[in-house]
This record gives C-alpha cells, structure tokens and sequence, in this order.
C-alpha cells in the first residue's frame, strides 16, 4: 500500500523540479516577451493554456524564442535549447494551464496509417497552403506556410494540434488522431528524402512554373543550341 | 518512254518514280523543288523546333489515345501507386495512373508528350518573335504569319484540353478557371456553361468533350494550318539576311537535296532526341501526387502550363470590379481580363498590316531587317514581350514571392503598375538602344572598325588604330532600307480647291513621322561622307 | 485604308540593287559614287575535308559511329524494356529515387534518335558540298496579261451562269445557304440543360447538420474550436453519391470560430452560433475552394488569384480579383446539440454570372 503512493509522492516531486527548471529557463529566454508569467505582453501572446505541444512544436523548431525585429513571420531556425530543456519548459507552459499534450510515438508514428486516406486529408486540410506535397506556398503579405520537408512526425502533430502562428489548428475533435497520423504517413510517402519521383527530376514539385521554367531553358534553350551547330559553318581549311 | 525502251531496262528505282509520275505528275514537282535553296542560319530553324515537336506530339498523342479513357466514370483505384489506392477517382484520371504506372513505356511516352506540347509553345512564340523583329512578316508573308499567329492560339487551346484530361486537381481547378471565366461573359455566359459542362460544373461529360476537341477538332485544323504554313514557305522561298551577293531577287544557300534534306532530316531527330532524353530525365505533369479532382479541394501553386500563365496573370493582377444594375451582374474583374487577353494578342497579330499602312510600301520583301534598323517596330515588339513576360510573372505571383521571399500582395501590385508602364519602359530604351546601335554602325563604316591597337604619333598623341571595314561588311551595314516620313501631300489640288484632308491620313502622317522622322533613325553614311573622310585621312 | 496612296518613288531604293542593275549577286566594283556596293558572293572556301582526305575518311568515320551507336542505343532500348520491371526503383544523384525503366528509355531512346540526327547532320556539314548557289526569286503577283484573262474568265463564267439576270435563283440560293447551317446550331441544344435557377441552390437547407469532412460525423459546438478551421459537407452527402461533385461544388463549407467580439460584421454575428461561423468554400471569383485561412489575422486567401478575404469582417474582399464577399450560411443548434443550417444560402454561390444580380 505505501508503495504507490510514494512513487506518485515521488514523480509529484519531480514534476514539480522539472516545472522549477522549466520556470528558470522560462524567465531566461521567454518572459521578456510573453510576461514573467506567461500572462503575454504587446511583444508576444499569452501562453496560458497553449499546452505543452505548441512548447515542443515552437523551440523544437527553433521558431521561439523568436528574433526581437521579425518580419511577417517567425521562420523557423536552429534550435538552442535541448530536449529535456524544451520538456522543462512545456511542463511549466502546461501548468499555467491545460492545453494539448506532447503526443507520444505511439499517436504519431507513420506505421500502420492509411496512406491514401491521408492523401484525401491531406488535400482537404493542407494542401490549400502547403501544397499537393507539401513543399509550401505564399499566404498575404509576406507570410507563408513552409515547406514540410524534414519537420518531424512529432512536430508536424504538434503543428496540426495547435496551429502555430497563422496557421489554423485542426483539434482531435475535428481532425482525429487518426487523421493525423494518416496525414503524417501520407507526407512521409510524397515528402521525404526517401520519397519517389518515378518520372525523374521533381523540378521543385511546385508544378507548371518551374516545369515552364525548365521547358524554356534547358528544352527549347538546348534545341537551340543544337540549331546553332546544325546551321554553323564548317570550319574552314586555312588558307597556305 | 519509246526511248526507254530502246535503251537498256530502267533501274527499278527509275521505274518507281516513272509509275508515279505517270499518275501524279511528281516530276514538275520535283523539278521546282528538289534542289530549292534555303538560307543558313540558326534562327530559320526555329519554326522546324515546333514542326517537329508538333510532330512528336501526334506521334505520342497517338500512343496515349490507345490507353487513355475519356471518361469521368468514378471508380476506386487499385493499381500500383499506394499512395492513392482504394482513392474514388474518374476513369480518365484511373487510367492516366495506369500509363504511368502499370504501362511499360506509358510514362516516358506520356512526358515526351507533355514536354514536347511545353517545348512546341515556346519554339512557337521564339519563332514568331524572330519573325517579327526581322520584319519577315512584311509582303508576302503577312498570310503565313497570320497561320503562325492561329497555330500559337490554337496551341495554346490544344494544349490546355489536353492538360486537363488526366482530371487530375490542378487540371480540374483550372477547368473550374475556365467555367468561372465563361460565367463572367455578359447574357450567354451561364449558357455556354451549361452546354460545355452538360450541365452544372463539373458533371460528367467535359473530359469526353475536350478529348474531342483535344485529339481530333484542334490538332486537325492544326495540321491544315501547318501544312498551309509550310506550302508558303516553300513557294515564297525563305527569306535572307543582307549580305555580299544576296539581294531581294534571289535567295542563297544550300540546296534542299542533298545538304537541307540531311540536316532538317537530322535535325527531326536530334529534336525527338534531346526531348525523349528530358522524358528520362524530368518529371512532368506528376498527376499521382496531385490526386484526382474535387471541386471542394485545392492546391497553392495552382497554376497553368507556362502558355497560359499570361492569361492567369492578367485574371490575378485584375481588381475586383463588379457592376450589379438592374437585377444583372457584370463581372468586369474577370470578363475584362478575358476581353485583354484576346485584344492583347491580337495587336501581335494584326501588327503587320498597320505596319503596311503607315510605310505604305507595297513591294515584296525578302531581306530581313536587323532589329536596330526598324527601331521603331523593334522597340514596339520589345513593349509587347514585356507585357506578356510581366503577365507571366504575374501568373506566378506566389511562386515569386515564396522564393524570393516577398509579399504577394506587393508582387501583385509591381504586375499591376509593370502592366502598364514596363512596356512604356521598354519601347523608350529599346528605340534608344537601337538608334545606339545604328550610330555605331554609321561610325563603323565611315571611321573602320576600333582595333584596340593604341599608337603613339610622332608628337606624343596617343591615338587608337582604326581599320577600315572590308567591302563585304561595308556593304551588309548600309543595306538597309531606310523610308522617309509619309507627308500628307497637297491638300490644294491643280484647280486651287482645297480638298478635306481625312482623319486617318493625318494618323497616317503622324505615325509615319514617328517612324522614319528626324531622331526616329540615323541617317545611312551617304557615299559624300565617305569620300569626305577617306581622301581626308588616306587609306592605311 | 486611305484615300491617299503613298507613291512608289517615296519609298526608299535597296543600296546597289535597281538603279545600275547589279541586283542578281553579281560582282560589283565599288567606285566612288558607289563605295558601298555589293562585291557579290565571296569565292567558296574549301573545308579541311575538301582538301585533306584524310580529314573526310575522318568525318566519314565519325558519322557512321554515330549511326553506329544509335544501332546499340535501340538494342539497349528493347533491352531496358524486357529487363527491367515497371515498379523497379533507382536512386540516381541528382535526380532521386526515379523509375529505372523510365529513365532507362528515356536515355536510350534519346541517344538512338539524336545519334542519327548528329550523324545526317555532321555528314552534311563536313562532306557534302558546302558551295552556296544563288537561286532566282520570280515575282509572285501574275503579270497583267494573266490578270486580265483571269478576270475575263470570270466575267465570261458569271454571265454563263446567269446569276446576276436570274435574281430570283440567286436570292433563292442565298436564303438556303444561309438557313441550312441552322440545323446544325439546332442540334447542339441538347449539349446541356437550360440555366434555370441551377446556380442559387444548394444541398444545404433548414434542419440539415453540418457534417465534418475528415470524420463524417457531424458537428458540435464544442468540437470547433477557436483558431480551429474545419470543412463540411451537408448531411445525407456521401462521396459515393452519384451527384457528389456537382453538389459538393456548390455546398462545401468552411467552418472557423471567432471571439465574438472580435466579429465586427453585425449580420454575420447573428448568423454565427457563439462564434462558430460558416462561409461557402467556393471563391467568388472564379470558383476555386478558398481555404488558406490565417487563424491570427482571419484573412482568407484564394491560392488560385489571391482574393483576400476578411472573415471577422463579413467576408468582405480585402484584396484581388473576387467581387463580392463569401456567401454565409446560417447556422444554429438542434435538439440534440448539433450544428445544422437554418436554410440554404440566401445568395448563390461561387462565381458571379450574368443572372446574378
């Protein structure tokens, strides 16, 4: 009986240091923008209830702390801070208030998703920004949505969950987490460094612009410069 | 034949061509033409890019015609692409998977198709440029250039049917395009809608149709118009660059057989070469990572193949107007992007025959002008691509600005005021390029050639080596015409009456003026200026 | 065009052709009242192969290894064909994980068709003769003899036919000309139906829940969240129905919820539940499904011509080509506590069109 309760007195404890911990760094890196409390200043929104997973998905992509002079978007950037450190943090966010959860492996790892199905999602949902692949496009006034190359599972989940920035965020109550993982599978299959291009260079996957583009110069620039040997004269024998 | 039979039996090739003739009269032709001469150069071969590659297009189109459904049956897809299986989708899209995926050879056929229809365009407005700034539109080919004109409209059409067939998300959103564009047409908009669609957008009849349109309407007036294209060519005789020995009463180069047949032969081939090679080696048209069309659905980057990228440009860079009176709507933010796009190109077309008008020249003309020596024209073609290059920007508005990390409003904006005054721009330094260009010529003819050599005279000056030009470059830079503004004339007749001088021959003058008047071009070195100048200096 | 023809003797002379005859390429000798006249043809120029047979058996050489290697391209051609199967997957740098065959072809036919353009041309280039010949070019207008009996032919055809004394025939002959291609425009009635009202209706209708596009289920208040974006269809639409693109091209919805306060339109707050409010999803310009919904600003842009929209502000146009604003849908709560429609659009949606008004 007394078992137990000491281990839930004991990890008590110990989410209390880690929420400790992740108040230090909090002061350090984070309050001169969201507040002391994370009540949010004109520099930065509040972060009462954001939950843990827009922690994870912010510092982990290196987006926050963001740089004080930003232009119409926060970009994404190297990240500082380590794992446990953004855990740190996410724990103390997560007290300020409930919010969504860092997911586990188990609520996004690509295996045993339906593929196809994440394809529909993901042309539904995402593919109005990010397009058909999610190689990302122009939203107004200088803002965009990223290219999805290389964000991993965890934080693609996290990006769905909360909606970072501009972006809208597709709670479970709408997207389930199934869908998710459907949608994190389908991008694994179409945008990822393993990924197929049966037909040869992707040219960007961006579509007819740069399927133009490479049609004028390096078709019809090519055809030319074939042209100019056929009609070119035949060198001379010199004159003796 | 009497002497045939006397002689020794004939070579059966001999005989061949004899039956042939007996029937078709193939002599006479051949006579005329086997050994036509046609001029070398690089820029003549253009138009052969697009035969070819319209060829290529037919060749392939045929292939895909054999596997391809036209039909917008929904189906579940269960072929070999995962990504997309157990995905509700029309036959046409279906079978488009299939000829990439399950035929052997499909794809590759499929992206020489594609690249070749991409190639085809851009041959096709490169060519029509050559053609325009080497004035070679002027009599007698303003006929042919009209073909020309038509075969790029029509292209332009074949190529967008044909892109949306596969029925694939960016098709379908560009169809939708379309639709919304035929709505916007003042009274008969909703009506042609219905009948195109067979009912409201997207029903189940539009692939079925623009197949149709795709494989047997257009490409057949197409072809007629090439075949008519290439007669003209071969009965005008192709026109020539000034030079030593080519005047406007002949023409010099090579004869068809051996030298034109080998290389247009070749060159057949080394076109359906480096596109085959492109097919191996660049995607195109990835309709499989499109998926299939929705009307709910969309991609960012929903654009058209680049040839219709100049229409997008003018519908996205259009302000919102809509007028709404008497219980009707006038969409002017799309119908007068629709109406521009049509007048836009045809200014291109019509070109030629205000040229005609304000020269007044009726002669044939077979010596092509260098663009610096119709500045005018020159700077006016150059107006013209600018607007069409600042379009096509604009139909990528949100690819420039994600990849030159811009704001897409202000992108849209540079399209908007770049519309109007980059063409302004253009003509003004291009017509000041080229009168540039002429002074340098005139220099060059009377002073010789700079050679970079630096001579120190006797008393310390320093002075650069000029060499005079040979004959042969003397004579190319001065053959040029050079026309004197048209004046209005008399406007007093014999008997003292004075006669109504007519609005279009005061345009007439007035455009005249701004085409040969004074500052409009340089004077040609006259044969006193250079007297003047050799016997002052004596020559080296 | 105009009444006033400019004369012949305005425009200006070719140099050296016309006056003293020296127009067909002939050698002329420039003087001093011509210094620039043509000097006719350059005298040809033998090429290395022409002189040096050494150098032709060379080009000879490297034509036929040209055909040579197109020979073995095609061989390699039906090779790839029959040895590599459709599936099978390459990874080569820099082009990526691509289709061994469609590369495989692709190259191979490349190389077998340029290699016999390369070699027809190079034999052209270096053996054949390279001497340029002058051709005559003839007028193409007929001379006036030709002219005139053309005109004669036709005046005598026409007075044959008697078409301008028999007027009758003619007005006649015209008429049927001009009705019988009728029948052909006739004909394409049936292409489609009649307009009608087909454009300003919709699916949705008093009662019909909101059902989420990705789940099927339909919706609560509490499953749309703030800064959330969420599609719908009507209820009772399944994507196996026969009808289901036509109608989801007019239905499709878009779902966000807005702080109420934050929602400056008065009518679209009276037509939102708590917030949640339901736009059309089809563009009013041309008709594309607009969704880049910005959670922070509640702009709404169109990927395809980049309206803008201001969804906190009744869906107003706030930038681009679109006309009018998002068509809303009123919506409300059931019984049961489900988002529903409280009617169809009262305005049609998407494109705007002739008959809008």
């Amino acid at each position: 009986m007394f078992a137990p309760t000491s281990k839930a007195e004991a990890d008590e404890t110990a989410q209390s240091l880690t929420i400790e911990e992740g108040k230090k760094l909090y002061s350090v890196g984070c309050a001169s923008c969201h507040g002391t409390g994370g009540q949010g200043t004109s520099d930065g929104p509040s972060l009462v209830g954001v939950g843990a997973a827009a922690v994870d998905f912010q510092v982990g992509t290196g987006r926050m702390p963001a740089a004080t002079s930003q232009g119409p978007q926060v970009p994404k950037k190297k990240n500082i801070y380590s794992q446990a450190e953004i855990d740190q943090l996410a724990a103390y966010i997560a007290s300020l208030g409930a919010g969504p959860a860092v997911p586990t492996e188990e609520q996004y790892g690509p295996e045993g998703a339906d593929i196809a199905k994440g394809g529909e999602l993901f042309r539904t949902n995402c593919a109005q920004c990010h397009n058909f692949t999610g190689k990302g496009g122009a939203l107004t006034h200088g803002k965009y949505a990223p290219d999805l190359e290389g964000v991993s599972p965890k934080h693609i989940y996290e990006a769905m969950q909360t909606g970072p920035q501009n972006m809208p965020s597709f709670p479970d109550t709408t997207l389930s987490e199934k869908n998710k993982q459907d949608i994190i599978a389908y991008l694994d299959a179409v945008n990822s460094s393993k990924s197929e291009s049966p037909g040869g260079l992707e040219l960007g996957g961006l579509g007819p612009v740069s399927e133009g583009l490479f049609g004028w110069i390096f078709g019809l620039g090519g055809l030319i410069a074939v042209a100019v040997w056929v009609a070119a004269r035949t060198a001379k024998a010199k004159k003796s | 034949m009497s002497t045939a039979q006397t002689r020794r039996k004939a070579p059966a090739g001999e005989r061949v061509a004899d039956w042939a003739d007996g029937r078709l009269g193939i002599y006479s032709l051949a006579k005329a033409n086997m050994r036509k001469i046609f001029p070398d150069h690089w820029s003549f071969m253009l138009g052969e890019i697009c035969l070819y590659s319209f060829i290529i297009i037919i060749l392939t189109g045929v292939y895909l015609t054999l596997f391809f459904h036209p039909s917008m049956n929904e189906v579940e897809y269960h072929g070999s692409y995962v990504p997309l299986q157990g995905q509700l989708m029309s036959e046409a899209f279906a079978s488009t998977l299939d000829i990439s995926f399950d035929v052997r050879g499909g794809l590759l056929i499929r992206q020489i198709h594609h690249w070749a229809a991409i190639i085809f365009l851009a041959g096709m407005f490169v060519h029509m440029m050559r053609v325009f700034f080497t004035g070679a539109f002027r009599k007698p080919r303003e006929i042919n250039w009209l073909f020309g004109f038509l075969l790029f409209v029509l292209g332009m059409f074949t190529g967008f049917t044909g892109y949306s067939l596969p029925d694939d998300l960016l098709s379908g959103t560009g169809v939708r395009f379309t639709q919304g564009a035929i709505l916007s047409v003042p009274i008969v908009g909703t009506y042609i809608s219905m009948f195109l669609f067979g009912g409201e957008f997207p029903g189940t009849d539009f692939v079925a149709r623009f197949y149709s349109i795709h494989i047997l309407l257009l490409p057949g007036i197409m072809l007629g118009l090439v075949v008519g294209h290439l007669i003209l060519v071969f009965y005008h005789k192709h026109t020539q660059f000034a030079g030593p020995g080519r005047t406007n009463k002949n023409v010099v180069g090579m004869p068809l057989l051996p030298v034109y047949m080998a290389k247009a032969g070749g060159f057949f081939f080394l076109v359906f070469g480096v596109i085959a090679a492109i097919a191996g080696i660049a995607t195109v048209n990835p309709i499989w990572v499109l998926g299939p069309y929705r009307p709910d659905q969309v991609s960012t980057g929903a654009q058209p193949d680049w040839y219709m990228g100049f229409a997008e440009g003018l519908v996205r860079a259009m302000p919102g107007w809509e007028i709404n009176l008497w219980g009707h709507t006038l969409v002017l933010g799309v119908f007068i992007p629709l109406v521009l796009f049509g007048l836009f190109l045809a200014i291109i077309a019509l070109y030629p025959f205000i040229e005609s008008w304000v020269t007044g020249d009726k002669r044939e003309h077979h010596i092509l002008d260098r663009p610096r020596n119709a500045p005018t024209r020159t700077a006016f073609g150059v107006a013209w691509v600018t607007g069409y290059m600042i379009m096509l920007i604009g139909g990528g508005n949100d690819i420039v600005a994600t990849h030159f990390h811009l704001s897409i409003n202000a992108v849209t904006w540079f399209v908007r005021i770049g519309f109007f005054a980059g063409p302004v721009i253009a003509f003004i330094i291009t017509k000041r390029i080229c009168l540039g260009l002429q002074r340098r010529d005139k220099e060059k003819v009377l002073h010789g050639r700079e050679t970079g050599i630096i001579k120190r005279l006797p008393h310390g000056e320093f002075i650069e080596v000029h060499e005079p030009l040979s004959q042969e470059q003397m004579y190319t830079l001065t053959a040029h015409e050079q026309y004197k503004p048209a004046e209005i004339g008399p406007t007093v007749d014999e008997n003292g009456v004075e006669r109504k001088v007519k609005g279009s021959e005061k345009l007439r003058a007035k455009l005249s003026d701004a085409y040969f008047g004074e500052g409009a071009q340089i004077p040609k070195p006259t044969a006193e200026e250079h007297r003047e100048i050799t016997s002052g200096h004596g020559h080296h | 065009m105009s009444s006033q023809d400019i004369p012949e003797e305005n425009l200006p002379a070719q140099q050296s052709a016309g006056d003293d005859g020296h127009g067909h390429g002939a050698v002329s000798v420039p003087d001093d009242k011509h210094p620039f006249a043509d000097p006719g043809l350059p005298p040809h120029e033998h090429r290395i192969q022409d002189v040096d047979e050494r150098a032709a058996k060379r080009s000879e050489r490297t034509v036929a290894l040209m055909f040579t290697v197109s020979m073995l391209a095609t061989v390699a051609f039906i090779a790839a064909f029959v040895a590599i199967p459709v599936d099978k997957s390459v990874y080569i740098f820099p082009l990526g994980h691509i289709s061994a065959l469609n590369f495989a072809l692709g190259l191979t036919l490349g190389i077998a068709l340029f290699c016999i353009g390369a070699g027809a041309v190079h034999w052209a280039r270096t053996l054949m003769s390279d001497v340029e010949i002058a051709d005559e070019r003839h007028p193409i207008e007929a001379g006036p003899d030709t002219r005139e009996k053309v005109f004669a032919d036709f005046k005598q055809g026409a007075k044959e036919s008697a078409l301008g004394r028999r007027k009758l025939i003619r007005n006649t002959m015209f008429g049927a000309l001009t009705l019988v291609p009728l029948s052909g425009v006739v004909l394409l009635r049936d292409l489609g139906p009649l307009p009608e009202d087909k454009l300003r209706h919709t699916l949705w209708s008093r009662g019909k829940l909101l059902v989420n596009m990705n789940t099927n289920e339909p919706l609560r208040p509490s499953d749309v969240a703030v800064g959330s974006l969420t599609f719908a269809k009507p209820e009772g639409l399944e994507e196996h129905d026969h009808e289901f693109q036509n109608e989801i091209a007019k239905a499709a919805l878009m779902i966000v919820r807005i702080q109420p306060e934050d929602i400056k339109d008065k009518r679209e707050l009276e037509w939102s539940h708590e917030g949640i409010v339901a736009y059309s999803k089809i563009c009013t310009h041309v008709g594309c499904p607009i969704s880049l919904y910005e959670q922070q600003t509640h702009h709404v842009l169109c990927p395809c011509h980049q309206s803008t929209f201001d969804l906190s502000d009744g869906a107003r146009v706030i930038f681009g080509p679109a006309g009018h604003a998002l068509p809303q849908l009123r919506i409300g709560v059931n019984d049961e506590g489900y988002l529903e429609a409280l009617g169809d659009f009262d305005e049609p949606v998407g494109p705007a069109f002739w008959e809008r008004g």
